[in-house]
């Protein structure tokens, strides 16, 4: 078992030493001086020559890297030169309202997605399993700002229930908090909703079908104990594992959501940086993005050789 | 599909392959009913300068902000007036909503095809080296788990801001986060198909290489690669739709759905058509190819499941 997490862990240093050499690379396709581009359009010559030998860019391309590398582990992701500020003060400031909003993506996207998927499994066939699988599909075809907009149309605009936009940290009051996070919360979740909500109904679909579903309804089990405990619990695996990996789009989705909702995020960070082509920036969201992922999906195995006993390694 | 009867299938199977599973394709509703929507938008997007669409373009001062249905007065210069009537309204140039909505139909397809052909086509080739030629396998693999450790949407973000704005750049942007996807596929398909007594059987006779790819491995990679590359049309029109949307994707005066809805949503609150009906033409033409794609899968390759 130590022998496996330790493999796994090991395994994730080339993916992530990869993502590094890519975004490093990032700023070398760029036509033109590397130094240059970071200063941005208003630098003038004498603050280019100080970001070349600071970063170092007048070294060979491997030495570079090293000390982009050495300054990455060291907490420094460089300085934004259109926000005059250090990048990782930046993110430190935005991430709050990305947390919360992908955390309450999550809580809601899991809480209506498998139960819908588990009783499209279980009504095989019905219309109620052809809506659910519907709607799934529809889920992946409707772009999170559609959503969005129609919801805010629908329930700021008309009812006047929530604010049409905008961000309210937790620490200044839950209630407040929540009304302005609901909406964007439940318009990146109908995309999650339909990747998990499928994923369940296939796994849970392949359990029903196995022996001990049929033995427990033999001795007369009730049916929502069969549902919940022997299958889901069975059916989980492959289910946890899209939860995981729809992560992905979680943080995507992030941008778009925050975008239209003016949330002051990293996604709505992510977009200015792109348009003040602000590389500093992007390249250290887009790692920080990634490592998430990367370190979420490492959890996600490591559950499973620890909470399963039917996994051995 | 279990219903027909065992015995029989090979033999009409036999009689007329290929007949038999173009009417099987037919027969899917999925396949029907997205197909059709489908080849609606096509015709609307290259019959678009005769569908009653003035040039998508045309900034007019006068006409700004006008809700769907209004009237335009046009006087000529021998004194006659002709009325246009703005269908979908108009945006904050007075540009037609209408006229830019069906010719945002070209480019979304446009993207959604070259994109789909292009990542098939590097992932195909990538992923069939990567599976027959072993040394490069770890190489090549490695790079692409790290292109998927970086979200999708951020991967194209990133390489949108490298270049200049423009539909060349758009369309690399979109490409490269879907050709790891092609690739593992393919590779996987290789792996396993290289195994087959035919394959083996094939390198005993001497078969170069190839003529081994392309006679006795392509074949087996068309019809998952028919379902990916639909699904990964689908979602090229659709990030498209988001670039442009967050002002980062093709250049704004080009009508694409993205570029209307961006356009509309300083106003959004006063005039919703703006976002509206570029909305609804964006939703419709995703869930059109996304049905297609469920219903090729379903029909071409049951094994593969769930996306």
């Amino acid at each position: 078992m130590a022998a496996y997490i330790l493999r796994r862990l090991l395994a994730t240093i080339p993916v992530l030493l990869i993502v590094a050499v890519l975004v490093f690379l990032m700023l070398r396709l760029t036509p033109g001086d590397p130094a240059a581009v970071i200063a941005g359009d208003n630098a003038s010559t004498e603050q280019i020559d100080l970001i070349r030998s600071r970063l170092g860019l007048d070294q060979p391309i491997l030495v570079q890297f090293g000390i982009w590398a050495g300054h990455l582990l060291g907490g420094n992701f460089g300085e934004s030169f259109f926000f005059k500020k250090t990048v990782a003060e930046l993110i430190l400031g935005r991430i709050e309202p990305t947390l919360s909003l992908a955390f309450v993506t999550m809580v809601i996207a899991v809480s209506v997605a498998v139960p819908l998927g588990v009783l499209a499994a279980y009504k095989q066939g019905t219309w109620i399993d052809r809506m659910v699988m519907g709607f799934s599909v529809f889920g992946f075809s409707v772009p999170i700002f559609v959503v969005g907009y129609a919801l805010i149309y629908v329930f700021a605009i008309t009812l006047g229930w929530v604010p049409v936009q905008g961000y309210q940290s937790i620490s200044a009051g839950f209630g407040g908090f929540l009304q302005r996070l609901i909406l964007p919360a439940v318009s990146l979740s109908v995309i999650y909703i339909a990747l998990i909500a499928r994923m369940t109904r296939a796994s849970v679909t392949e359990v029903l079908g196995e022996d001990y579903v049929r033995t427990a309804r033999a001795k007369g089990q009730v049916e929502r104990i069969i549902l919940f405990r022997h299958a889901l619990k069975n059916a989980a695996v492959p289910i946890v594992t899209v939860i995981g990996l729809g992560i992905a789009l979680l943080l995507g989705g992030v941008v778009v959501t925050e975008s239209v909702f003016a949330i002051p995020g990293l996604g709505r960070l992510t977009v200015d940086a792109v348009l003040a082509r602000d590389y500093p920036t992007i390249q250290a969201v887009i790692l920080l993005f990634s490592v998430i992922y990367v370190a979420i999906n490492l959890g996600i195995d490591l559950a499973y050789s620890l909470f399963d006993p039917r996994i051995r390694y | 599909m279990s219903a027909e009867p065992a015995l029989l299938a090979p033999v009409s199977a036999l009689a007329a392959p290929d007949r038999g599973r173009l009417a099987k394709l037919a027969r899917n509703p999925s396949i029907l009913v997205g197909g059709t929507v489908l080849l609606a938008m096509l015709l609307i997007g290259i019959f678009a300068p005769f569908l009653g669409t003035i040039d998508p373009a045309a900034i007019n001062p006068s006409t700004r902000n006008k809700v769907p249905g209004f009237e335009r007065t046009i006087r000529a210069d021998d004194g006659t007036s002709t009325t246009f009537k703005h269908r979908m309204g108009t945006d904050s140039l007075g540009r037609d909503v209408y006229s830019r909505t069906l010719y945002g139909a070209r480019v979304s397809l446009l993207i959604g095809v070259s994109v789909a052909a292009v990542s098939i086509a590097v992932g195909l080739l990538l992923g069939m080296i990567a599976g027959y030629v072993r040394p490069l396998d770890g190489i090549i693999m490695r790079f692409m788990d790290g292109l998927m450790a970086i979200p999708a949407i951020l991967l194209a973000i990133a390489v949108v801001s490298l270049f200049r704005a423009g539909l060349g750049a758009v369309i690399v942007a979109i490409i490269v986060p879907e050709i790891p996807r092609v690739v593992r596929v393919v590779r996987s398909i290789v792996l396993s198909v290289r195994e087959e007594p035919y394959v083996e059987a094939a390198i005993m006779a001497g078969t170069r290489v190839p003529t081994l790819m392309v006679r006795h491995i392509l074949p087996n990679t068309v019809a998952p690669l028919i379902v990916q590359g639909t699904f990964i049309c689908a979602s090229a029109i659709l990030v498209e739709a988001i670039l442009s949307f967050l002002g980062i994707g093709i250049p704004p005066e080009v009508p694409t759905w993205g570029n209307i809805m961006a356009e509309g949503r300083n106003l959004f609150r006063i005039y919703p058509h703006n976002i509206l009906y570029p909305g609804i033409f964006l939703c419709v033409a995703v869930l059109a190819v996304n049905m297609l794609g469920d219903g090729l899968r379903d029909t071409l390759d049951p094994k593969m499941g769930a996306r």
